[in-house]
């Protein structure tokens, strides 16, 4: 039952994921959106599937409801037109060839250096994922969520810094 | 013109007054209609709204005070009528006579498209026979757009009897005198 | 009954999930969401001095003596009259529309709202049930979570009308349920430090050993009343739709079903929010005495829990047509001061002080 449900989420996923970057059908900004949206959501489903029951909610409520709509509305206020069927030059095709190849290369050493699943043991979380995430993030990990937290607040601060036009 | 905002207190810059009254205002209107009944409606079909005096509302045609026919088909209101709502037909040479005595003729036919109607009064004001009146009547109804062209006999019938007015009742006393040339007195 | 008791556990639980998914969309959230519709437009029309609908009297009215002009001047036949014309009117799709999307964007207004009510403890127990759809862990994070992506149908409404009044109603929809989702999702912080579980089941046994948490948290229910009405696109808030601006907002070019499907969105959004509130600040399906805080035993207890619940979740929906009808439109930069400038820092100053003074308490 959860193999099953594992494979057809991420078979989902990855075609909501390829229909976001080619779609055949629609070239529409909008449509690419929408089925990232729907990517984020079958990821949501895998992490339930991992009784990441916390990293799924959060997984919707911030990428799928926060910031896809953000997308969404930055679409719309620019009056992006469908994207019209450029005719692909043989320098973009290579470029664009070599370094698929590459970053492929990397991902497929980098997974089979870490061995995936062997070392790997899911340990049932004692009472709610939720505190042991919170444990989790404050303790051990407490350095990198900082270094986060200050990297996505010069980022706004950055932000704010461009959209003022009349700035002292 | 720049209207100055006035500064709101704290206080007011919490909301909490203009919801209070809000719900104070609300309230009052809820239970004065929910628990006391009041209502500035009227549920139309069934009680009826009674218009004022000197409501311009349907044009209709008036009998005088003996049951005739008031209207000589003389045409003016046709013509001064600014939407063309009416039509008369005259009797014509060989047309019935009038019902009333001193009065030449009556229109063949009558007839108000009270579609096109503007209920203006043009025609009541215009009218020397008296015989055309502005009547109470503001609900008109039709199922199609042939309903709503009213003809001599519903414009008659709808209209009723205007025996305010009698014109033509001294006239006749001043016709009869006529007849005893020279006039006494 | 012996044939359920043969299945295995997974086919227990799913027969009765489905189960519990019928019952709470068609025997409550349905019927709720048509009565609200009437209670809206009788309350409206007694705040306004009028009668309100009471015309409404299908054909078998007339075999009821006395019963049947009363229930006709209450207007009971009105939603189902409602329901009846939104069937049966055309269903126009304008010449200038994107299809797909005008054909989702309805649906996509709709389903997120009743998911937002598989979390909720509608009741204790009934027999061996527990009365909630899916007893999730992240309960509240979840809702949120789903109610986030209530956005998208108006969103999309907007987009995919392809007219003017249309797209500003999406615009504003997307930008006004970020910001006040921010608010809302803060001023909620402090409740799960205090319950210390995102589980709305023990939110509830929390509040059934202490006080209800709007007597705990009164901020936060301030916080989360105003944002809710934001969410839902009620007024004060209701910019996306906005009649006297922008004729109908996002739905101006939709007809029919479709446009139903928007109405019964809102109102089932606001039942979730309601029954949201009720769970959250209210006790959910407790009353402080006769021992109605406990699970229930028998199965008169489990449906007077039920009860409990279905009342003040109705009593917090009256207070949503209420504040519809007495409060006038925000303008949208008020209505976006309030949310970022006053309801964040408020959320945050509250999650502090209530850190702090927790902080105080266990150091003792």
């Amino acid at each position: 039952m959860e193999n099953a449900l594992f494979y057809i989420f991420a078979a989902l996923t990855l075609l909501f994921a390829f229909l976001c970057v080619a779609n055949p059908f629609s070239r529409n900004p909008v449509t690419s959106a929408m089925f990232l949206v729907l990517t984020m959501i079958s990821m949501a489903g895998l992490f339930v599937l991992l009784q990441a029951f916390f990293l799924a909610a959060v997984q919707i409520l911030v990428y799928a409801g926060a910031v896809m709509v953000l997308f969404l509305f930055v679409i719309m206020l620019l009056d992006i037109k469908e994207e019209e069927r450029r005719r692909f030059n043989r320098f973009a095709i290579a470029l664009g060839g070599v370094s698929v190849i590459g970053l492929g290369f990397i991902l497929f050493s980098t997974i089979r250096e870490s061995k995936v699943g062997a070392g790997l043991k899911l340990t049932a979380v004692k009472g709610s994922d939720t505190a042991a995430l919170g444990k989790a993030l404050f303790t051990e990990y407490l350095l990198p969520f900082e270094i986060v937290s200050v990297l996505l607040l010069v980022a706004m601060v950055g932000v704010i810094l461009l959209s003022k036009k009349d700035l002292k | 013109m720049i209207v100055k905002r006035a500064n709101l207190s704290f206080w007011e810059r919490l909301y909490l007054p203009a919801l209070l009254s809000g719900l104070q205002v609300t309230w009052r209107h809820f239970s004065r209609t929910f628990f006391a009944g009041k209502k500035v409606t009227m549920e139309y079909p069934e009680q009826k709204w009674v218009v004022p005096e000197g409501y311009r509302g349907a044009p209709y045609l008036v009998r005088d005070q003996s049951g005739d026919t008031k209207c000589v088909s003389c045409q003016l209101c046709e013509f001064v009528c600014p939407p063309k709502a009416i039509k008369i037909i005259p009797p014509g040479s060989s047309g019935k006579p009038a019902e009333r005595a001193n009065a030449e003729k009556m229109p063949a036919e009558f007839e108000i498209n009270m579609l096109r109607c503007i209920f203006c009064g043009f025609c009541q004001e215009v009218c020397p026979e008296e015989a055309i009146f502005l009547q109470r009547d503001y609900s008109l109804t039709g199922l199609s757009r042939g309903e709503m062209i009213y003809d001599k006999e519903k414009l008659l019938a709808l209209g009723g009897t205007h025996a305010g007015v009698q014109k033509w009742k001294h006239k006749l006393d001043e016709a009869k005198e006529q007849e005893t040339f020279p006039v006494k007195g | 009954m012996d044939w359920i008791n043969q299945l295995n556990p997974t086919m227990q639980f799913a027969i009765f999930s489905m189960l519990k998914v019928c019952v709470v969309i068609f025997l409550a959230v349905m019927p709720i969401v048509a009565y609200a519709v009437l209670v809206e437009r009788k309350v409206s029309a007694f705040i306004q001095d009028r009668v309100g609908p009471n015309r409404a009297a299908p054909f078998f009215v007339k075999y009821l003596p006395v019963v049947g002009p009363f229930l006709v001047r209450l207007g009971i036949f009105h939603p189902l009259a409602d329901g009846l014309k939104s069937f049966l009117k055309e269903d126009f799709t304008p010449a200038h529309v994107r299809k797909v999307y005008f054909w989702l964007a309805p649906a996509i207004a709709v389903v997120p709202a009743m998911l937002a009510l598989a979390v909720i403890p509608f009741g204790s127990t009934l027999g061996a049930q527990k009365m909630v759809i899916a007893d999730l862990n992240v309960g509240i994070l979840y809702t949120f979570g789903i109610v986030s992506l209530g956005v998208y149908g108006l969103v999309l409404a907007g987009y995919a009308s392809n007219s003017k009044f249309s797209f500003l109603g999406g615009i504003r929809s997307s930008a006004q349920m970020i910001s006040y989702e921010i608010a809302m999702g803060m001023s909620v912080i402090p409740l799960f430090m205090l319950v210390g579980d995102l589980n709305l089941s023990k939110v509830i046994a929390y509040q059934a050993d202490g006080a209800w948490l709007v007597f705990k948290q009164p901020i936060a229910f301030v916080i989360f009343l105003v944002s809710a009405f934001a969410e839902t696109n009620r007024l004060p808030f209701d910019l996306p739709e906005a009649e006297t601006e922008l004729v109908g907002g996002y739905h101006t070019e939709y007809s029919s079903m479709k446009f139903a499907l928007f109405f019964i969105g809102e109102y089932t959004a606001m039942i979730a929010a309601s029954a949201m509130m009720v769970v959250l600040f209210f006790g959910g399906w407790t009353l402080p005495f006769a021992g109605l805080d406990q699970p229930a035993t028998t199965l008169v207890m489990g449906f007077a829990h039920i009860g409990i619940f279905v009342t003040k979740m109705l009593v917090l929906m009256v207070v949503f047509i209420w504040v519809r009808w007495m409060l006038p439109r925000f303008r949208y930069d008020q209505l976006m001061d309030l949310g970022w400038r006053r309801f964040v820092p408020l959320a945050l100053a509250n999650i502090v002080v209530t850190a702090v003074v927790l902080w105080a308490l266990h150091a003792k």
